[in-house]
């Protein structure tokens, strides 16, 4: 009994920097609709700005002075990120802001290095909270129960803003519709720098009031994103007392967890949300997302039609001058490029499926990861030859893609999103914890193309072949009807339905299209690397495969490959400068604000200013 | 990175050239090695390791290089992913002419460069990656090990716990590859030396995200009599201060792996664990009998005016064996170094180190002490050196651990 209300105390402790953090994000995206990768960031920022003001400030006004501080310093950085990164794109397509975001996340880690260091830092203790209390003879750390007795505290007084004061009334209006509350007069920018601040700043809050139970870290931002976006998840994006409840379920079960099936660390937060999203596809406490029915953002999308033949003929080009490379490049070349090809079709697959299909997928990892495993297991276990690894890889993508796809499907948005990031995290654990089939970290090596595919030249023709052909199809998906239906869905699913289109069937397929697609990049990725780990399922590489569509361009046919491309090649390029991440995050920042329709979209709109293609108005 | 490396190194040629008249020995192109590491995502420990590297270098250019030309490191950072490491290491060998490769601390970084080095038969020294697969399920002719693997260590340190009455064990470990080899290592051996022994509980954390509280209750449920820590950097810290706390570690003794290393006892100040039996590096205790280790920890503390982490010494190492093994083979072809490697002995701070033949696994091995506080610094006492040419299984059980050869 004794341990059982301590695990339960420990459990509702940990809830406690959780629940801060969540709500900062819940609230942000609430009103803004911007979903913010970069709150580790702030959470990470307020840790270190914590741990240095505690350092200076004495004694235990010292310490809680410091934790407060820590959280109006770190909302005043976010008010700097927001009005200089944020603002100039709020106009852009739904999500693309989560591309700034990330640009800010690389800054933000590169500055942290350069002003507190690479060490860790162990957290000071809480002054007059070091002992333990007995409750029931079990050892329950004081200041574990400070935490418990704040955390209602700082719920209370968020409630209290959000559902008491004129404030709150304007961040709830604007919660439901925003532009209702911009024509009602209430000036939208300074409330939106305003929420925005209050977000951050609890962000900085709940880094900073860890302290004493850990420390500053320079991987804490990453480390804690996953946990607050399932937290928000499960309670309901936008909703407070769900991400308290949420937190405190995640928290307390994590601690159950923990000393009954020890091996469950890696998964259990993920089921829980996946169990919870199958019975309430909006979290516990959160309301159908409205957003879509009002139409999109920005200006209409053009319809979509052949590209002319001034475009072909400068792909083609472009085609024949990368059939030259192995002629004209170096052996490096040649393995750069298939690199980048990869990518570029991994990232077309996922354009492909948010561009036509508006299904924005946080886990399209777990096909491209998936499709090199399924290959990386034949030939270590078959002894399976490259050609047949390769074909197969593709249908075992495309079969997880079945089954996650019907279940994911059943949510829509910002839901899906998550639920599909959810399945890419249980695939990962799944592999990443069956070391004996998989190999676990260790990963599957020694997976070589077949003799005749063993030069890096032979092996580029034949990527260059694959990824080609297959960004092609996937364009003349689009072009096909099935490409239209998934565009109708996406624009109105109402009335797509009405003209007797099934749109969740529709989306389905398209789902489980763009994971094949994404297989085959996953089977021509594990025999150019000769090895295959868990690092292909993280959530990282999905990541990854977001922003490049995004700085492509959604709204293009061509954003994909396009993106992928140039942000292979830049990066590769970065990253033998020793503040690349520095450098990158600021490049991405700057392609956001400058092109918000993407690479593609502003390259487009720039070749029309010229002349050099026909603008939209002069339809064939 | 590369322009600092090479501003450096303009410097510091220019320097030679005015100063040491051993730079007019030299001629030629310097000999040119790939260095992939995760300089970004691990710069805690990347850092020392880079210093330790170019100390080497400093010392082994000042006296003449190798084979009468310089020896130059080109670093890179793979972000800490394998596919990306093998593209650098492709870049590396293929395009800036290094002879070979070195480097990574994470093992699965070091699994995909070592299966690289095996396909395209280039050398590859595996200086920090700790995996016992590197040299053993996946060892490759091409692969050579410095550092003392997870199952030395770990072996090093059951030794020392089958010699207490100590019987019920509970371990503590990242849920990872590390973690589960050295659970199983330690496990093994401390079975074999003492079969009375029983596994009363095992923890597994996910790494870098320990939920210390729950860790620390669920491992003093078992009440085990001992307890085995493989957690290591953030996730140490957090175990060690919530088990100060709430009393686990109380009438307990805790063996740690890597535990006393700087690189993870010196972030605790003056939290850090006390009476804990743990491998790692006592820079700070060395004096005029311990020779050479002594002579490194002032030469790096004097170019760098920082102290040495473990990092460092196992750079300044693994550029001293790559020294050594061109200087064996006369030439920098591929094949040549291979065979040099074989079998080579090294002179280094912690003594004479062999690349063995059966398995390219090196002897080094590693410092096992008991945890003490002194004057708020965690630090190591009663500290032995063990060689690691003493906690391998027998040739035997070696080759069949080793499939390729």
């Amino acid at each position: 009994m004794g341990l059982f209300l301590a695990q339960l105390l420990t459990g509702l402790a940990n809830a406690g920097a959780l629940f801060m953090v969540a709500s900062g994000l819940s609230l942000i995206f609430g009103v803004t609709r911007i979903v913010n990768f970069a709150h580790g960031s702030f959470y990470m920022l307020g840790a270190y700005v914590g741990y240095t003001l505690m350092q200076v400030l004495p004694g235990m006004v010292g310490f809680w002075g410091a934790i407060l501080l820590a959280g109006i310093i770190v909302g005043l950085i976010g008010v700097i990120v927001e009005i200089c990164v944020l603002r100039p794109v709020y106009s852009a397509p739904e999500l693309f802001q989560l591309v700034a975001t990330f640009g800010v996340i690389l800054v933000i880690q590169d500055l942290t290095l350069m002003i507190w260091g690479a060490e860790d830092l162990l957290g000071p203790r809480a002054p007059g909270l070091k002992g333990v209390v007995r409750i029931l003879d079990e050892p329950v750390p004081q200041y574990d129960l400070a935490l418990i007795a704040i955390t209602p505290f700082v719920a209370f007084a968020l409630w209290y803003l959000i559902s008491k004061t004129r404030v709150g009334i304007l961040v709830r209006a604007a919660t439901q519709d925003r532009e209702m509350v911009g024509a009602l007069g209430v000036n939208q920018s300074w409330l939106f720098t305003g929420v925005f601040f209050l977000g951050c700043a609890l962000a900085g809050l709940g880094g900073a009031v860890q302290l004493p139970k850990g420390g500053a870290d320079l991987l804490m931002d990453f480390n804690i994103l996953t946990s607050v976006f399932v937290v928000v998840v499960i309670g309901g994006m936008g909703s407070l007392p769900g991400a308290y409840l949420a937190a405190v379920i995640i928290s307390v079960l994590n601690v159950f967890g923990v000393s009954y099936m020890p091996q469950s660390t890696l998964v259990l937060m993920f089921v829980v949300m996946v169990v919870v999203l199958i019975f309430r596809p909006f979290g516990l406490f959160g309301k159908e997302e409205v957003a879509g029915e009002h139409g999109q953002v920005g200006e209409p999308e053009r319809p979509i039609k052949p590209a002319g033949l001034r475009v072909r003929m400068l792909v083609l080009a472009g085609l024949v001058l990368l059939g030259l490379i192995p002629v004209l490049g170096s052996n490096f070349a040649e393995v750069l490029a298939t690199d980048i090809l990869i990518f570029c079709l991994f990232a077309a697959s996922l354009h492909f499926m948010l561009g036509q299909g508006g299904l924005v997928s946080f886990g399209h990892a777990a096909f491209f990861g998936g499709g090199a495993y399924v290959a990386a297991l034949l030939v270590t276990y078959a002894d399976t030859p490259m050609e047949l690894a390769m074909v197969l890889a593709p249908l075992g993508a495309g079969l997880a893609a079945v089954v996650i796809g019907w279940v994911c499907l059943r949510s829509t948005g910002v839901y899906f999103a998550m639920l599909t990031l959810a399945f890419a995290q249980l695939l990962w654990s799944l592999v990443f914890q069956w070391g004996d089939i998989t190999g676990g970290d260790d990963g599957l090596v020694n997976i070589w193309p077949s003799a005749w595919a063993s030069s890096n030249t032979v092996f580029f023709y034949l990527a260059l072949v694959i990824c080609v052909g297959g960004i092609l199809l996937l364009r003349h998906a689009a072009h096909s009807p099935f490409g239209y239906a998934l565009r109708a869905a996406r624009d109105s699913a109402r009335q797509a339905e009405a003209m007797g289109i099934h749109t969740k069937r529709i989306q389905w397929v398209a789902f489980a299209f763009a994971g094949a697609m994404a297989g085959i990049a996953g089977g021509l990725f594990v025999f150019s690397k000769g090895s295959v780990f868990p690092n292909e399922l993280e959530i990282a590489r999905s990541f990854d495969a977001l922003i490049v569509v995004f700085l492509g361009g959604v709204k293009t046919l061509s954003g994909g490959w396009v993106g992928g491309a140039s942000f292979e090649a830049v990066k590769d390029y970065l990253t033998r400068f020793e503040y690349w991440r520095l450098a990158l995050g600021l490049l991405i920042i700057g392609v956001v604000i400058l092109a918000p329709e993407g690479i593609v979209g502003s390259l487009r709109k720039l070749g029309e200013r010229i002349g050099f293609l026909n603008a939209a108005e002069d339809k064939r | 990175m590369q322009r600092k490396t090479f501003l450096r190194g303009l410097i510091g040629a220019a320097l030679l050239a005015g100063t040491s008249p051993a730079a007019f020995a030299q001629s030629g192109e310097p000999i040119k090695i790939g260095e992939i590491n995760h300089y970004k995502r691990m710069a805690a420990f990347a850092e020392p390791y880079k210093k330790g590297i170019e100390l080497a270098l400093e010392e082994i250019n000042a006296e003449g290089g190798v084979l009468g030309r310089p020896l130059e490191f080109i670093f890179r950072d793979d972000q800490g992913d394998p596919g990306e490491a093998i593209k650098i290491a492709e870049e590396l060998m293929t395009r800036d002419g290094a002879v070979m490769l070195t480097g990574t601390i994470l093992s699965n970084v070091g699994l995909a460069i070592a299966s690289l080095a095996g396909e395209k038969k280039w050398v590859y020294l595996a200086a920090e990656p700790l995996a016992d697969a590197v040299t053993w399920s996946a060892g490759n002719p091409y692969t050579f090990r410095l550092r003392a693997s997870t199952y030395m260590q770990a072996a090093m340190l059951a030794e020392a716990a089958a010699k207490t009455d100590a019987v019920k064990y509970a371990t503590i470990a990242p849920n990872y590859a590390y973690g589960k080899d050295a659970v199983a290592a330690f496990k093994e051996v401390l079975t074999k030396l003492k079969p009375d022994v029983e596994f009363v509980a095992e923890q597994w954390p996910a790494l870098f995200k320990i939920d210390s509280g729950a860790e620390v209750q669920a491992l003093e449920r078992a009440k085990p009599d001992a307890i085995y820590n493989v957690t290591f950097g953030t996730d140490l810290a957090k175990f060690v201060r919530d088990g100060n706390t709430r009393g686990l570690f109380q009438g307990r003794t805790v063996y740690g792996l890597l535990s006393g290393e700087p690189e993870y006892l010196e972030p605790l100040g003056d939290e850090a664990p006390e009476g804990w039996v743990v491998t790692g590096y006592p820079w700070y205790d060395f004096n005029e009998d311990d020779g050479a280790n002594k002579t490194f920890v002032d030469a790096y503390q004097d170019r760098w005016g920082e102290t040495p982490k473990i990092g460092s010494l196992v750079g300044y190492m693994a550029a001293e064996s790559i020294a050594a093994a061109i200087a064996k083979a006369g030439s920098t072809e591929t094949e040549a170094i291979r065979a040099a490697f074989e079998g080579l002995p090294v002179e280094t701070p912690v003594g004479q180190i062999t690349y063995r033949e059966i398995d390219n696994q090196a002897t080094m091995g590693a410092f096992v002490g008991t945890t003490a506080l002194q004057d708020g610094a965690g630090v190591m006492v009663d500290w032995t050196y063990l060689d690691g040419a003493d906690y391998l299984p027998s040739d035997e059980e070696v080759k069949k651990l080793r499939p390729s050869e």
